[in-house]
Formats: C-alpha cells, sequence, structure tokens
C-alpha cells in the first residue's frame, strides 16, 4: 500500500499570538510553527500501517513555516520520502488553497490512501482533510482513531461519535482519511536523530502548481475573547490559595 | 419547495433514531438567520425509517429522504444525498454541527460545491445581507469574525445556542424527496457501531470532578491528581491528549468525543480550554481552572481561576483536604 501523509505547520499555542496591523491576520513575525496535531497522529497512523502490514510512506508538505524540520522529523519517525512543495507564501495558504495545491501534487503520484489530520488550529475552514475529498471525488471518512487493511483494496476505519462510541466503516481505497488520533500516541524521535538525518537525506523539492480556489469568506477581524465572565483570579502563597479554594468548597456545602 | 436561494438549511443529525440535541440549536438559530434574509428554514432529514424524527422540528418544511442504503450513516452516502439536495436547491447557507458527522459532511459538499466553508462557529448573524460568522481558532485563544455574500457551508459548535427555540410545538409540513443519489459509488459501508467499552466509573455520575490535561506532564504524576480526588470524595476525568497517550482510559474523556459533564465541581488541572474539551464541561455547576498560562481559554468559563504551576498548588491543596477531613 502507497500511504501520502499531508502534513501541515500551525502557530504553536504555547507562543503569545499576536495580531497584525490589518487587524485580520496573525503576525507571522512572531510565530513560531509546530506540526498539526492531528496531523502528527495522521503520521502516526501511517507508520503503524507500515509497521504491521508492510506500507511506503510519503510525507508532503507546502514550503513555509519550519517545513523541514516537519519533513526531516518524519523521515526520521520512519517515512520513506519527503516532498516539499515550493513557492508558497510565507505566511502559508489558506486552508482550501492548500487543499487545492496538494490536489495538484497528488496528480502524479500513485497512492492508495490519503491520510491527513482531521482539523486544524489556525483556519475558518479547517478541514482540510475532508475538502480534499471533496476536491478529489475520493471516499472520505472524519475523525478517525484507526485504520487497519481490510482485504484487497480496502480499509477498515473507526470513526468516533461522542461518549468513546465509534463507527467502523470499510473504504474502499483510494481514499481520503482524515485522522484525529493514531491508536497509540506518536512516536519521539531525539533531535539528534533528526540532525543525522538531515546530513544523510534529501528532501524531494517540487515547485507547487498553483490552484485556484472559489472565494474564500471575508475575514472581517480576529480578536481575542474578552469574556464578561472572566474567571475571578485567586492570588497568594499555595497554602493561602489552597485556604481560599477550601473557603469556596465550604461555602457551596462542596468541603469534605 | 422552490425558489430556494434565500432558505437557510439545517442538517438533522440523527443516531440510533434519536435526533441529536444541538440540531434544535441550529433550527432556533437558523429561524433567525432566515427571516433576516427572508427565506424559509428547511429542516433536511437523511435516513432509513426515521420520519417520525421530522414531528419534532421548528422548520418551515422538513426536506426527507429516506432509502434503506440510508439507514447506517457513512460520510459517502449521506454527503452524496446532501449534495445532490443542495446543487438542486441551492439554499444560501447549509448548516451543521461541528460534530464527528457534521464537519465531514459539511467540508465534502463545500469542497464538491465550491461553496466557502465556515467552521466552529460560536455566532451567526446577518448585517446588510450578508453572512457574518464568528469562528474560535487556535484552541479558543482567537475569534474570528468573518461574512460570505453569497452561499456558504457552516459547522456551529454544540451548546452556542438555546435549543428551546428549535423544538415544534406542532410537526412541520414534511415533503418526501425521491432518493436523489446512487449509493453505488461511494466506495464505503457501514460494518457496525461500537459502543463505548465499559469504564471502571462512570463520570458523568460524579458530583465533583478533577480534570487533568497535558499540563499534567507525565503519567507519574496522575496519582497526585487521584490523591486530590480522593481528599475531595471526586473522580479524576482528564482532556484528550491525556488518554491519546493512554494514561487514563477513554470513558474518562470529557469533550466532543469524551462524556458531557455537568457536576457540582469541575477543577480543571493543566487543561487549556479549548473548544472540544470546553463542549463537554462548560455547563459545570462550579469551574475552578489551574493553569500555568494567565491566557489559557479556560479562563474564560471558569467560575474561579489561578495561575500557578499545578505541581506548586497540588501538595498544599490535597493536605488542607485531607486536614480537614481528619
Ligand atoms: C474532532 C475533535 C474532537 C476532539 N475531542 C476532544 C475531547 O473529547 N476532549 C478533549 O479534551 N479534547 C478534544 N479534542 C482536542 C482539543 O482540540 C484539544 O487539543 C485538547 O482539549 C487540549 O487538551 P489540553 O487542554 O489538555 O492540552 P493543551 O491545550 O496542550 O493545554 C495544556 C495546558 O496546560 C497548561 N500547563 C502546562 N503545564 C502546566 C503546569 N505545570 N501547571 C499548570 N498548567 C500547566 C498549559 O498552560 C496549557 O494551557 C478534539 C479535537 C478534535 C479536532
Ligand atoms: N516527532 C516529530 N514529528 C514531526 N515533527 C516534529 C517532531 N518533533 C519535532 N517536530 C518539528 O520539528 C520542529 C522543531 O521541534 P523542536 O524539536 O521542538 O524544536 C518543530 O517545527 C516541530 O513541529
Amino acid at each position: 500500500m502507497n500511504i501520502t501523509v499531508l502534513l501541515s505547520m500551525v502557530p504553536d499555542l504555547v507562543e503569545e499570538l499576536e495580531i497584525d496591523a490589518s487587524g485580520a491576520a496573525l503576525d507571522t513575525q512572531w510565530l513560531r510553527y509546530v506540526i498539526s496535531e492531528s496531523d502528527d497522529h495522521a503520521l502516526e497512523q501511517a507508520l503503524l500501517l507500515k509497521d504491521r502490514h508492510g506500507a511506503s510512506v510519503s510525507v508532503m508538505a507546502l514550503d513555509y513555516g519550519d517545513a523541514d524540520q516537519v519533513l526531516f522529523a518524519a523521515l526520521a519517525r520512519g517515512a520513506d520520502e519527503a516532498v516539499k512543495l515550493t513557492g508558497i507564501p510565507e505566511a502559508g495558504l489558506g486552508k482550501r488553497a492548500a487543499a487545492a495545491t496538494f490536489k495538484e501534487a497528488l496528480g502524479g503520484i500513485r497512492t492508495d490512501l490519503i491520510l491527513t489530520g482531521v482539523q486544524a488550529i489556525d483556519d475558518l475552514d479547517a478541514h482540510v482533510a475532508g475538502m480534499l475529498g471533496g476536491m478529489m471525488a475520493l471516499p472520505y471518512v472524519g475523525v478517525t482513531r484507526s485504520v487497519e487493511p481490510s482485504g484487497e483494496g480496502k480499509v477498515l476505519v473507526q470513526k468516533e461519535y461522542p461518549g468513546g462510541a465509534a463507527a467502523e466503516i470499510e473504504v474502499t481505497l483510494p481514499a481520503v482519511i482524515g485522522v484525529l488520533s493514531a491508536p497509540q500516541p506518536p512516536r519521539y524521535v531525539p533531535v539528534a536523530r533528526i540532525r543525522e538525518v538531515m546530513k544523510t537525506r534529501t528532501l524531494d523539492e517540487r515547485e507547487a502548481v498553483p490552484a485556484t480556489v472559489p472565494a474564500e469568506p471575508a475575514i472581517i477581524r480576529l480578536f481575542k475573547p474578552e469574556s464578561a465572565e472572566h474567571a475571578q483570579m485567586l492570588d497568594g502563597s499555595p497554602e493561602e490559595l489552597a485556604e481560599q479554594i477550601v473557603k469556596i468548597l465550604e461555602d457551596r456545602g462542596l468541603a469534605p | 419547495m422552490s425558489p430556494a436561494g434565500q432558505d437557510v438549511w439545517v442538517h438533522v443529525e440523527h443516531l440510533k433514531g434519536r435526533v441529536a440535541g444541538h440540531t434544535y440549536e441550529l433550527l432556533g438559530k437558523g429561524r433567525e438567520i432566515a427571516d433576516a434574509l427572508a427565506g424559509r428554514l428547511i429542516a433536511v432529514l437523511v435516513g432509513s425509517g426515521v420520519r417520525p424524527l421530522a414531528e419534532t422540528l421548528a422548520a418551515d418544511g422538513v426536506l426527507y429522504v429516506e432509502d434503506a442504503g440510508l439507514a447506517e450513516y457513512t460520510p459517502g452516502s449521506h454527503a452524496a444525498v446532501m449534495r445532490a439536495l443542495v446543487e438542486k436547491e441551492a439554499p444560501r447557507a447549509v448548516l451543521f454541527g461541528a460534530t464527528s458527522m457534521g464537519m465531514d459532511l459539511a467540508s465534502v459538499l463545500a469542497a464538491a460545491l465550491e461553496r466557502p466553508l465556515i467552521v466552529n462557529c460560536v455566532n451567526l448573524q446577518v448585517r446588510d445581507g450578508r453572512t457574518v460568522a464568528t469562528c474560535q481558532m487556535c484552541g479558543g485563544k482567537l475569534l474570528c469574525e468573518a461574512e460570505a455574500s453569497g452561499p456558504v457551508v457552516v459547522t456551529v459548535m454544540p451548546g452556542s445556542f438555546p435549543a428551546e427555540a428549535g423544538l415544534a410545538k406542532s410537526p412541520p409540513p414534511v415533503e418526501a424527496v425521491p432518493m436523489p443519489a446512487t449509493l453505488e459509488t461511494v466506495g464505503m459501508r457501514a460494518i457496525r457501531l461500537l459502543e463505548p467499552e465499559p469504564g471502571d466509573v462512570d463520570i458523568t455520575k460524579s458530583a465533583v470532578l478533577v480534570a487533568v490535561g497535558r499540563g499534567i506532564q507525565r503519567q507519574d504524576n496522575i496519582p497526585l491528581a487521584e490523591e486530590l480526588a480522593g481528599a475531595l470524595g471526586g473522580t479524576v476525568c482528564a482532556s484528550r491528549p491525556v488518554v491519546d497517550q493512554g494514561w487514563l482510559p477513554m470513558s474518562r474523556q470529557v469533550g466532543k468525543s469524551g462524556m458531557m459533564v455537568k457536576p457540582k465541581l469541575y477543577l480543571a488541572l493543566g487543561i487549556s480550554g479549548a473548544p472540544e474539551h470546553a463542549e463537554g464541561m462548560k455547563d459545570s455547576d462550579l469551574i475552578i481552572a489551574v493553569n500555568s498560562d494567565a491566557k489559557a481559554p479556560i479562563f474564560d468559563i471558569a467560575d474561579y481561576g489561578i495561575v500557578i504551576d499545578m505541581y506548586d498548588l497540588l501538595p498544599a491543596l490535597t493536605q488542607a483536604l485531607q486536614g480537614r477531613k481528619a
């Protein structure tokens, strides 16, 4: 089975997010990027299929925000090949344009299974996976927690529902799957191993074919929530704080 | 039921013969949007043998598509039907829940029909004839206001609007639509529904929950939370990353794909308060949040907040509670 995993970089939420002068976009100057969490799980899902059943895993990313790091890390984790699509604006692309760009790039590749994260955190239309399924007119299932081979040219996926329930669905390949979680946490590779891979392997760089997309919704403004119901903040030493909490619980009849 | 140019459609989500609660929230909000656009509010019900569900839907009309092949939900079959209907009737806005089913259908439909997609909305309005949506982004750290002047596909966070307005007082008119799509080419088939694995405890029944998030950092730290929960007479639950790591079973997960809880006390430790987590706990009676990041979105839904490294607070708090009991 040939698997292609699409990886995207998103703002690291551990860092402060600044809105730029336009008021409608993040200020990319201070942005630190990390791999999108569900894409990370999509890669793990692909590597598990490779480990357990044999598969070749190709990863692909648009060239912005530390794409090299993410692609080399994927090679270090066990991907067979890494494709970087160049000619991308520094701030990346909207998710619809990203999906369309991936679609163009996938046109020339023989792939049975396209895996990517079900949702990114940084856009209005965050579902690259589903939009790609719709654009490519391939079977699409999202919000999965497991993907297993199921006979010739098929996979069996578990799609999560609320309350820990799931649907088991058999999907005919080629298909696009939007992964929420892999059956096990993304494997860790030491930074030293990633550095080694950066010296010994190369990325397959390809010029992205510009994709046309329909009008995207116009962003009026980005803003930080200013909730009227913001929590009442407590202050003090750990002991004082503990006392205050106990008092709050006592007042509500919740203290033990 | 045409022309439909200004109509607002709501996808009716149902599982095991029951309408999902957020569908009524969408209908309530959809009513306002449809009125402002001078269109009709249409509920779209797709399945097999689920016609009785239409009776509870507050809408100007229900489009009902029935086929034996639609009995078990798959994204492929239901997207094929929704797509054919939307293509034919061209409603102005199509609303889905930001749920496992809604996310799939909305994204496939929007791309296939080249309509703009706006996801994770917490508010919707019509301004000067345009649809204006406010959405959560960056794990709840940002809100984004965006507008679409033409047709649009939207997913709405469950819990964003009251449900009462969407519950019908009298049955709406129902139009049965002949099956508009073929299911032969959808490339998937439902095998079975997997029930949740029974957990050791039912966290939805616990009056006191001590919830741990990624801030717990290591599996070895879970016992600290357990000790605190013990002192409070409560139960430990978790956000998704903790469950993904295998540190606690799925039955302890709170949120979109986990449990909906409403305890008397929800003590959140090292949880950022991402929308998908908040969805499952924001209606708790009392929320106390402990987080080292003063900007964590959890503080927007908590009653009390403490900015501190949880490991500085936990021993003192557990001790204070144990001291009282002794
Ligand atoms: C379709 C879908 C379904 C989902 N379903 C769920 C679901 O059911 N439940 C769920 O929880 N999530 C769900 N998620 C994931 C969700 O989007 C978030 O990724 C998740 O809730 C984040 O968990 P967290 O708050 O523990 O981690 P993070 O967002 O990483 O937050 C960790 C927090 O801990 C704080 N912290 C770190 N160290 C310390 C310390 N020493 N002391 C105090 N604070 C500290 C940090 O400041 C941070 O705020 C879903 C996502 C998708 C796309
Ligand atoms: N295991 C991994 N898989 C994919 N990308 C990774 C992994 N570890 C680190 N990265 C990426 O590599 C870059 C540097 O990460 P760090 O090692 O945290 O400085 C970041 O952009 C990460 O997203």
